[in-house]
């Protein structure tokens, strides 16, 4: 931040609004340091449904309430094509090959740190925020991202491919503050959005049924669900609506343990599932991964340690790293890791540093390639 | 700097102060039977004579509404309803303000079969397209006098004699082109017309409609007994007051204003055309407040957002619900679905607007038009 050489009225920033807490009393804070601060409102997704009702009418109605409030101009820019075209066809695309695709990472690296950043910098920007729970710093020359004070909150995980020049352009003003805190600022200054509920899951499917949602782009495929000793265990509704380490949803009764999801085989539209939570078949002790962005430049065959997560909200867990000749990263674990899920991040980190991520292609263990998905 | 003058524009200071009276002391609700009463009503009455005689009307031809949009909702839906005994189709352009769109297709949904003319590139419905469409089962046609978007002028005195003979209804939304030019309802054969205060310098949320002697509307709304049974709810004194005083500066001053317009407009596309840059006019001539331009290769979102951090202050098409900025109807009945359709504005002249302004706006426009042109 200290490359922040004007003062902050001499500096524009352009804030993404969603009409949620966290972006607003972004603005707020932004506006109270004396930035010249300019709210925009992402349009990803068209959801109007048959009565005219779109949630992004109501979410825009929350952004001009609290633009108004702080004192800041506010618009609307629509980058549906580009959401269709860089997260949404990844998304279908990689439910197609049975992975479990990471939509707010791709997001936040084609959207808001792309389209959006592009669209703010011919503006005339210096910078863009955003309500996310992380930190941008810069030091010993580089532009670093940090995870978020609030630990609980963290979002680092989301933003793993952000490049030093997307990190270098990004404002986060609330990733040294507690949501709790969030909340009391939002509430102290009585903005429109203080009481407003976090949103939760996919912004493009929000509260409705996934399967349903999920069901009206690819053609679901049922097919036959078995144990790795190829006992059949009852139908699938198709392989897109499992993930690894699933428990729910199987339907299959009887007793003993419950019954997981340990792999699927796309050719052959089966899915196995064996009984166990511990169940050795989802336990791996490394894993491959490609679409690696790092902060600092890697060389070939270097080794180093760091710790790592695979899923959001998980510990870290100590990795040992390893750049192979394919361009693709080994990622070996010090302790065996359960349900690791092939289209979901591998987060890096060394101390509160992240150091980037990767997208996680397969696991392995004792030396072999696992049968997640075959 | 606004040139935004279709979408509305500021009061004339005559019209704040001849309002100014009918919210303080002279408040009464001109039902009333006392002296309070009575003068609002004799406002009424008098505004009422102002705006008859500017359309060559009587004065209980003139129906006070909330806006255009309630008067071309009310003339569109109440004759409709209305003679649907004699027939149940009607028709209306594809360029229409939605006000006068969506009635159709709330027709549509009650059962009536609605044409919606196709309009040329020039934005002009020709009187032949219109004679085309016609059916012995016709009963009302609506088409606008001036568009809002593109500023072209329909042929609605031939589209008139036309309909006269043809003993059909003719609706005409006005509300871009009343004040600005003098209309006569005799002359162009118009049965109802709607207009609007606050495109004129007049205060927002009142406008008229024109409704002639022997027409009648099935009510649109219930209540009390005003505007002769046709309009139920106590009537906006100062705002009716504040328009018919906007109705009598523009009358005053439209021909020295329409040329003084025609002057900043000249002006404008002269230093666009001396600036390297590329554009063309959307449609044809027609109201001089209003042009409308392509610039090929301009994304229109940040293209507004850029001029309005320089303080320049145009439109174009509508903004969604949620605020996203739509292709323009209009363009696209014009020209058909195309880039052309997100790379255009709106420019409007009106009062305050002068020669130092519009070489600042074309200054703005070429600078931010370059930006995208020779990127």
């Amino acid at each position: 931040m200290n490359t922040r050489a004007k003062a902050p009225s001499e500096t524009t920033v352009v804030v993404g609004m969603s009409g949620g807490v966290d972006s607003s009393v972004t603005a707020h804070l932004l506006k109270e340091q004396g930035y010249n601060v300019i709210g925009i409102f992402m349009k990803n997704w068209d959801d109007t449904d048959e009565d005219g009702f779109c949630t992004a009418t109501e979410d825009y109605e929350d952004v001009i309430a609290v633009a108004n409030q702080i004192g800041i101009p506010y618009y609307a820019v629509n980058f549906e094509k580009e959401y269709w075209d860089k997260v949404f066809t990844y998304f279908l695309n990689e439910y197609k090959l049975g992975r479990t695709p990471n939509p707010d990472v791709m997001c936040n690296k084609e959207i808001k740190f792309k389209a959006f950043l592009d669209h703010a910098m011919r503006l005339g920007a210096d910078f863009v925020a955003t309500g996310h729970y992380a930190r941008a710093v810069y030091e010993d020359g580089e532009h670093k991202l940090l995870r978020g004070v609030d630990t609980n909150k963290d979002q680092t995980y989301f933003l793993n491919q952000l490049s030093q020049d997307q990190i270098a352009k990004a404002m986060f003003p609330i990733g040294h503050m507690e949501k709790s805190e969030v909340r009391k600022i939002a509430e102290e200054a009585n903005l429109a959005t203080a009481k407003k509920k976090d949103s939760t899951g996919i912004c493009f499917i929000g509260e409705r049924n996934f399967k349903q949602f999920l069901s009206q782009y690819l053609p679901a495929q049922p097919g036959e669900m078995r144990t790795l000793d190829g006992k059949v265990m009852g139908r699938h509704d198709g392989l897109m609506y499992y993930t690894m380490g699933q428990r729910h949803g199987l339907g299959i009764g009887g007793d003993g343990e419950p019954w997981f999801v340990v792999g699927k085989n796309l050719a052959d539209n089966v899915l196995f599932v064996e009984q166990g939570f511990h169940n050795e078949l989802l336990y791996s002790e490394g894993l491959y991964a490609s679409d690696i962005s790092w902060t600092a430049p890697l060389k070939v065959g270097d080794t180093f340690r760091c710790t790592a997560k695979f899923r959001y909200r998980q510990e870290d867990s100590g990795v040992t790293v390893r750049l192979l000749e394919n361009g693709r990263l080994d990622v070996a674990f010090d302790e065996r890791q359960r349900a690791i899920t092939p289209g979901q991040a591998v987060v890096f980190y060394d101390g509160d540093v992240c150091l980037g991520g990767a997208t996680i292609d397969e696991a392995y263990k004792a030396g072999e390639r696992l049968t997640y998905l075959a | 700097m606004y040139f935004d003058h279709a979408a509305t524009t500021p009061m004339h200071p005559d019209v704040l102060q001849a309002m100014t009276p009918y919210m303080l002391e002279q408040f009464g609700n001109p039902s009333s039977v006392h002296a309070f009463g009575r003068s609002g009503r004799a406002a009424i009455d008098a505004s009422r004579r102002t705006i008859a005689s500017e359309l060559e009307a009587k004065p209980n031809e003139i129906i006070f509404t909330a806006g255009g949009t309630e008067s071309d909702n009310y003339a569109i839906l109440g004759a409709a309803m209305k003679y649907q005994t004699q027939g149940r189709h009607v028709i209306t352009t594809r360029f229409e303000h939605h006000a006068v769109l969506h009635a159709f297709e709330e027709l549509e949904k009650r059962g009536f079969d609605v044409t919606y003319l196709e309009v040329p590139e020039t934005g002009v419905v020709t009187v032949e397209a219109l004679a085309a469409a016609l059916r012995p089962d016709t009963i009302l046609v609506s088409v606008m006098t001036g568009n809002n978007e593109v500023g072209t002028l329909q042929p609605i005195a031939e589209m008139g004699r036309l309909l006269r003979k043809r003993k059909i209804l003719f609706h005409t939304d006005a509300v871009q082109v009343f004040g600005k030019m003098k209309l006569d309802v005799e002359a162009c054969n118009i049965d109802l017309l709607s207009a609007s205060s606050h495109k004129i310098n007049g205060p927002k949320g009142v406008g008229m409609l024109y409704v002639r002697t022997g027409v009648q509307l099935a009510a649109q709304s219930y209540g009390g007994e005003q505007e002769r049974k046709r309009r139920a709810g106590t009537e906006n004194v100062a705002g009716i007051v504040g328009f018919a005083k906007a109705v009598e500066l523009n009358v005053v001053e439209r021909d020295t204003r329409k040329k003084q317009t025609e002057d900043l407009r000249r002006l404008l596309l002269e230093r666009l055309d001396a600036a390297s840059i590329s554009y063309e006019l959307n449609g044809v001539q027609g109201l001089p407040h209003i042009v409308n331009l392509y610039f090929p290769r301009v994304e229109i979102e940040p293209f507004l957002i850029m001029l309005d951090m320089r303080g320049i202050a145009v439109s174009s098409g509508s903004a969604c619900t949620a605020g996203s900025i739509e292709p323009s109807h209009v363009l696209s009945a014009m020209y058909g679905e195309n880039d052309r359709t997100r790379q255009s504005v709106r420019i409007s002249f009106g009062r305050g607007n002068d020669v130092g302004q519009v070489e600042l706006l074309a200054q703005g426009l070429i600078d931010v038009v370059k930006s995208f042109q020779n990127k």
